[in-house]
């Protein structure tokens, strides 16, 4: 299908449609485990998705198909069951032949007998006027009760939507985490001279452009309510940063001034951005409105200080600077007394740069130079403690799941540009590739409530 | 917990609709209005024989790229003596401009390596305005790592992409 899929020869392929039971060897956490085959796709499937390793501590969960579920366009268990797998936390249970849709029909010894800890059943009923009556119910085997039920009648065209709900509810119920399986993405693709910046289901799915170019485009970032994007655009040959709102594709220049404009990262309350500027000479960070206006400079240093990230509280950036000889990261308060009077975070090696912030403030992930290679690091803001992520060559731009738990990032194989994501505790992988083209800048999108 | 649904559901139908109208028109006709000469039909020029000094394959003019190791903006002793020659030039012709572009290899981050290409045509800039050349005549600018002369992903390619370039006004 793609590239990267045939250095993966001996990876097992599974249709959507058959849940089957793969052991996930602990042992080997680079091992190609699973790809997704997604033949029977919609035609607007952008990304294939390879998962790689798996937790130590997977939940086994059977998912049972739901009644007349066939007969939908789009099915909604092999939507949930992609999802929960993605994660890393689950492990899918074959039903075999059993398919109870109502609580009645389910005998739990059988369930426990193939191991079974959460059984997931349900319906679906085609209503006129083209929607779609869904209801599911979250099962545990063990204590033999009903966890979670969920009803929602939805259009047909919506069905992918309301299953990533689905399998949001399942992991929120199994995990005591947020589920983001309902969030979205966006990255930049490179297809010969195009520049496209696209927004996509976290899955990889429903890809929709928002500006294509052919000058490059970099440094996607989302509003914190999810319906507007900062980037930056080199069609005016050089860097300007834009604000585009998604759904009316209306858009600004919020910096154009003299030089280069670049690295733009959104307050958390939405009003202002912080941009990379050369406007005063070297590279530094301003504040700015997001009408453009209010320019104000935050960082003072003779050397580059670029890619700044709010703190979830607002009250400061982490940013990558030269200052101390090579670029590490830092951070600096944004107001009051101490406003641009930065502290140095990295100190481990030569090269440490592209922060974000965890959203809950506790840690930052980030590019830390590792001999020849460029890896995704995470570094704990209380403990000082680093943890590097990865082991791959070329990493670049990593941004954190607004769960916490995963870490979106831009890789490198065979010369080609793909998305990879990362458990937070480095224990899972996968990757998300395209049929053609260099995929890069990702940038994980907001929770949509 | 419905009610949180119902407001999810409606927020991301929402979404979903408005992005389903994205007309691709407003695309295009955005990338119709883009009418900067790209950089292949400036670069076609230096090609052409002539006796202008800037092009002249004997002259050291003609010679434009200077070249900077990983992660550093520091201008070389090798490339002083390119760099004093257009300040120089630009002395002698006050009419001339030049203009610097910064480029890095593809390695890192993609806005650090903007960052560092401003350097590094900051840096060239520097020597020159130094060594006769009016600050008003030189401008600086970056390309990143975003405009590769060298398309390898090797040792080869990135040491010719970590480079900053002097162009000339009408080029």
């Amino acid at each position: 299908m793609t590239g990267i899929i045939y250095c993966f020869a001996n990876s097992l392929k599974v249709t959507p449609m058959l849940p089957v039971h793969i052991r996930l060897r602990k042992f080997c956490p680079y091992a190609a485990v699973l790809l997704l085959w997604l033949a029977s796709a919609p035609l607007h499937a952008a990304l294939n998705i390879e998962i790689f390793g798996g937790g130590a501590t997977q939940i086994p969960i059977a998912i049972v198909p739901f009644a007349a579920e066939e007969r939908l366009a789009q099915g909604i268990t092999p939507v949930v069951s992609s999802d929960l797998q993605r994660s890393g936390l689950f492990r899918l249970v074959d039903p075999g032949g059993l398919r109870p849709h109502e609580p009645v029909e389910v005998v739990y010894p059988d369930w426990a007998n193939r191991g079974a800890g959460a059984v997931v059943i349900g319906s679906t009923t085609a209503i006129p006027g083209g929607q779609v009556a869904i209801r599911v119910r979250l099962l545990d085997v063990a204590r033999q009760t009903e966890l979670a039920v969920y009803t929602e009648t939805v259009p047909a065209t919506q069905l992918r939507a309301a299953a990533h709900r689905i399998a949001d509810i399942i992991y929120e119920k199994l995990t005591g985490d947020v589920g983001v399986f309902s969030t979205r993405i966006a990255y930049v693709i490179k297809q010969g001279k195009k520049y496209s910046l696209q927004v996509a289901d976290a899955d990889g799915f429903n890809a929709q452009p928002v500006i294509e170019y052919t000058e490059p485009i970099i440094s996607p970032a989302w509003s914190p309510d999810g319906k507007q994007l900062a980037y930056v655009s080199f069609e005016n040959k050089k860097p300007v940063v834009y604000v585009q709102t998604l759904a009316t594709r209306a858009r600004k220049a919020v910096a154009n001034f003299r030089g280069s404009n670049s690295a733009p990262a959104w307050s958390p309350d939405g009003k202002k951005l912080a941009v990379t500027l050369s406007l005063m000479g070297g590279s530094q960070i301003f504040l700015v409105n997001v009408d453009g206006s209010g320019l104000q400079r935050l960082s003072q240093s003779s050397g580059i200080d670029t890619e700044p990230n709010f703190s979830p509280d607002g009250q400061s950036i982490i940013f990558t600077s030269d200052r101390g000889g090579s670029p590490q990261i830092y951070r600096m308060p944004v107001s009051g007394r101490a406003s641009g009077t930065a502290e140095r975070l990295t100190f481990e090696g030569s090269y440490n740069v592209s922060p974000d912030f965890s959203r809950d403030g506790k840690s930052f992930t980030f590019i830390h130079r590792n001999g020849d290679r460029f890896n995704v690091a995470i570094q704990n803001l209380a403990t000082r403690q680093v943890q590097l992520l990865t082991d791959s060559q070329f990493d670049e731009s990593p941004s954190f799941a607004p769960n916490g738990k995963i870490i979106l990032y831009a890789t490198e194989v065979r010369g080609r540009g793909i998305l990879s994501a990362v458990s937070s505790d480095g224990k899972t992988r996968q990757q998300l590739s395209t049929q053609a083209g260099d995929i890069r800048e990702p940038a994980w999108g907001p929770l949509s409530r | 917990m419905k009610k949180v649904f119902g407001v999810l559901l409606i927020s991301l139908l929402s979404a979903c609709a408005s992005q389903g109208t994205q007309p691709s028109a407003e695309v295009e006709d955005k990338s119709r209005g883009v009418t900067a000469p790209s950089e292949e039909s400036t670069r076609g020029t230096e090609a052409t024989p002539t006796l202008n000094p800037l092009t002249d394959p004997n002259n050291i003019l003609s010679r434009r790229s200077v070249y900077f190791d990983f992660d550093s903006y520091v201008v070389k002793d090798e490339y002083k003596s390119l760099v004093v020659a257009h300040a120089q030039y630009l002395r002698d012709n006050g009419n001339a401009r030049a203009l610097v572009q910064g480029n890095t290899d593809e390695r890192g981050s993609r806005e650090y390596n903007l960052a560092l290409g401003q350097r590094r045509a900051d840096a060239v800039k520097y020597v020159m305005t130094l060594s006769g050349a009016r600050e008003s005549q030189v401008e600086s600018v970056s390309l990143g790592e975003e405009k590769p002369r060298a398309t390898g992903h090797d040792e080869a390619s990135w040491a010719e992409n970590r480079r900053a370039d002097i162009r000339y006004q009408g080029e």
